[in-house]
């Protein structure tokens, strides 16, 4: 190799190198503002309200000069865009006021509550993807076939059942008639009792503890929630799995293949599937943070004791420090995944152009 | 109408080189249409939505009786008979009754978020790519760390600083479900801005703010309705679980996810009370989607239908 073409190549490496320090930058500002921007909507949602914050914390029957103090020492009296800065600063330290409603900081609750939200959606995605992709790649390969009818009437119902009431039905159908679930809970109240938890994941926790009976009673209980999420994940990750892949196999590289005389299996699953795995990853990322969200409902339902159930709570009981720290909570792993999705997406993939 | 005229006018639709303007709109109207109706599916969808419009217009006749007075005495709880079709609730309330007039209230929900927040994406998005440069670059950042926002959760703080009911659930959906609007918006704006015919309008000194308004906005429309229509049944679905929770329309309004929540009590076992709002619920979004795809295929070619 000549001189000239090491530094050729030296400076092509380089210039990739400057491509992935502007990307991972370009990443950082959007980061930074985006997050800002979620604490600018919650502050504005938390100063729109029409309950004044002081009367919520000490009532309407307070001495004037009571409420005058405490007013001073929320920070209610000073300029907006100092409270903002302060209202940024307390989040940063993961202070997000006390709960009226429990009588705890708002981020211990969060901190106790989260680990079952995780769980739930965990296992939905795991059951959305598992079946999702099969069922994409299956549409797309035998389009218009039966499969891919099947997996588009699936998929057009997941986008317009409304969940709660799927899992209502869910209830009636396999808790009431057929008795295959468990009531809507964590665990049943015996083990409530008996059972402590570790990591907040009661399946692992009671896996590790080699306490079977508590895992069967576990997912007699998380089986049906988990399924319902994952059939909104499934509708989704399918049918985005199916374009990618009618995507994949127009391109000329698989009539290459083809032409090779590789076999068909070989060709869908090893050489398509396999390029159309970046735009999944980022699909099924997505879909875990649409299921964080989606569980406000469905624990509601299922009385399924995480984050979605803890907002729900606190709003039937006008307790806005719970409802915003929730918000932000959630908010905040959502926009975490989507940015790291897409971050992970620009340097996976050679064909998006860095930076 | 003879074969001969039907044939002619058809001709005279697909004409090469359209007479007035009035040929080349019905024209390109009517290649959509036969491209649209050419999926049977996309016919399904719009059915469904002529019959929600036809039952909530005709929700006094179709209504056998009152949606919010019910016989308390002797219709508590009832089972699905001829009387009432769909059982009763737990006030002595026709359920049928109330999911005619609650077609009124989904209506009512869908039209005033797709009022509200598509021309505020619309804006956004034609100022942001017309103007350039800075503006651009706020506007667009705005928009995104909207879109990177969980909106469901940001919708039930909104309602939850506005205070329950119905106008604030679709004001607090409008503000979550207005980002992909401007994208799009913008998107189409840039196509554009430089084309010549902007041009020549810039050289009769047209102001920016009529050359957005008169010349740019009406090329959006089209992909904006089609992205509307996509999204009615997210927002279907978002103000009936806001309605389920309690956030949305108040008792004793017959709004279809606050029907579920009232039935959720009675669910194991007079189950019909939250059945059937919820089938309702589901036949109507699954109407928009299938219209929304229909309508995305006949009238943007380039998606395909992938």
């Amino acid at each position: 190799m000549s001189v000239a073409e090491n530094q050729a190549a030296a400076g092509r490496g380089s210039a990739r190198a400057v491509g992935i320090l502007s990307s991972l930058g370009r990443f950082l500002v959007v980061a930074v503002t985006t997050y800002l921007g979620l604490l600018a909507v919650t502050f504005f949602i938390g100063r729109v309200i029409p309950i004044d914050p002081v009367l919520a914390v000490l009532g309407d029957r307070a001495p004037t000069a009571v409420v005058e103090r405490t007013r001073r020492e929320m920070g209610l009296d000073l300029p907006w865009i100092e409270q903002f800065y302060l209202y940024v600063k307390a989040a940063l330290r993961g202070d997000f006021g006390t709960s009226v409603l429990t009588t705890n900081p708002v981020m211990s609750d969060i901190r106790r509550v989260f680990p079952a939200t995780i769980e739930l959606a965990t296992l939905g995605t795991i059951i959305g993807a598992v079946i999702g992709v099969p069922l994409g790649v299956l549409a797309a390969v035998k389009r218009g076939s039966l499969i891919d009818q099947i997996a588009r009437v699936v998929g057009l119902i997941g986008y317009s059942v409304p969940i709660f009431w799927l899992g209502l039905l869910g209830l009636v159908l396999f808790y009431a008639k057929l008795q295959w679930i468990a009531f809507p809970a964590r665990l049943d109240v015996v083990y409530e009792y008996t059972f402590t938890p570790i990591t907040g994941f009661y399946l692992l926790d009671a896996a590790i503890q080699g306490q079977w009976d508590v895992f069967h009673d576990a997912w007699r209980h998380i089986v049906l929630p988990a399924a319902l999420l994952g059939y909104l994940s499934l509708a989704y990750i399918s049918r985005m799995t199916r374009s990618f892949m009618l995507n994949e196999l127009a391109q000329e590289y698989i009539v290459a293949a083809r032409a090779k005389g590789l076999s068909e299996t070989r060709i869908i699953w090893g050489h398509a599937l396999r390029n159309a795995a970046v735009p999944m990853v980022t699909v099924i990322a997505l879909s875990y943070a649409n299921l964080l969200e989606g569980s406000v409902l469905t624990e509601t339902v299922f009385s399924w004791p995480g984050i979605g159930l803890y907002i729900t709570n606190s709003l039937q009981n006008a307790d806005m420090n719970a409802v915003l720290g929730g918000t932000i909570a959630i908010g905040s792993v959502f926009i975490a995944i989507n940015l790291l999705s897409d971050l992970l997406y620009r340097l996976l993939d050679p064909r998006t152009k860095i930076g | 109408m003879s074969a001969e005229t039907i044939q002619s006018r058809r001709e005279w639709l697909l004409s090469d080189r359209p007479a007035s303007r009035l040929q080349a709109r019905l024209g390109r109207a009517y290649v959509a249409w036969r491209r649209f109706s050419a999926n049977r599916l996309a016919l399904v969808g719009m059915l469904i939505i002529i019959a929600l419009v036809a039952v909530a217009a005709l929700a006094d006749v179709l209504a056998p009786y009152s949606p919010t007075v019910g016989d308390l005495k002797n219709a508590r709880l009832l089972a699905p008979s001829a009387a009432h079709w769909f059982g009763t609730d737990d006030l002595g309330r026709d359920i049928y009754s109330r999911i005619v007039y609650g077609a009124r209230w989904t209506l009512y929900v869908v039209i005033l978020v797709a009022i509200i927040a598509a021309p505020i994406g619309l804006l956004v998005g034609t100022v942001a790519g017309y103007a350039g440069g800075w503006t651009d670059t706020i506007l667009m950042r705005v928009t995104d760390i909207f879109l990177a926002f969980p909106k469901l959760v940001l919708a039930l703080a909104f309602v939850a600083a506005l205070g329950p009911g119905i106008e604030n659930a679709v004001l607090a959906i409008a503000i979550t479900s207005w980002p992909p609007y401007a994208r799009i918006a913008r998107a189409e704006t840039l196509t554009v801005r430089n084309s010549d015919y902007i041009k020549a309008v810039q050289l009769m000194g047209a102001s920016p703010f009529r050359i957005v308004l008169r010349h740019i906005m009406p090329l959006c429309i089209s992909s904006l309705i089609i992205r509307v229509t996509l999204d009615m049944a997210g927002i279907i679905l978002t103000a009936a679980g806001l309605g389920f929770l309690g956030l949305g329309a108040q008792p004793p309004l017959p709004e279809w996810g606050a029907m579920i929540a009232s039935g959720r009590r009675f669910i194991l076992d007079q189950w019909w009370v939250a059945a059937a709002p919820g089938a309702a619920i589901l036949i109507v979004s699954l109407g928009f989607n299938l219209l929304g795809d229909g309508l995305r295929d006949a009238l943007d070619p380039r998606s395909g239908d992938q």
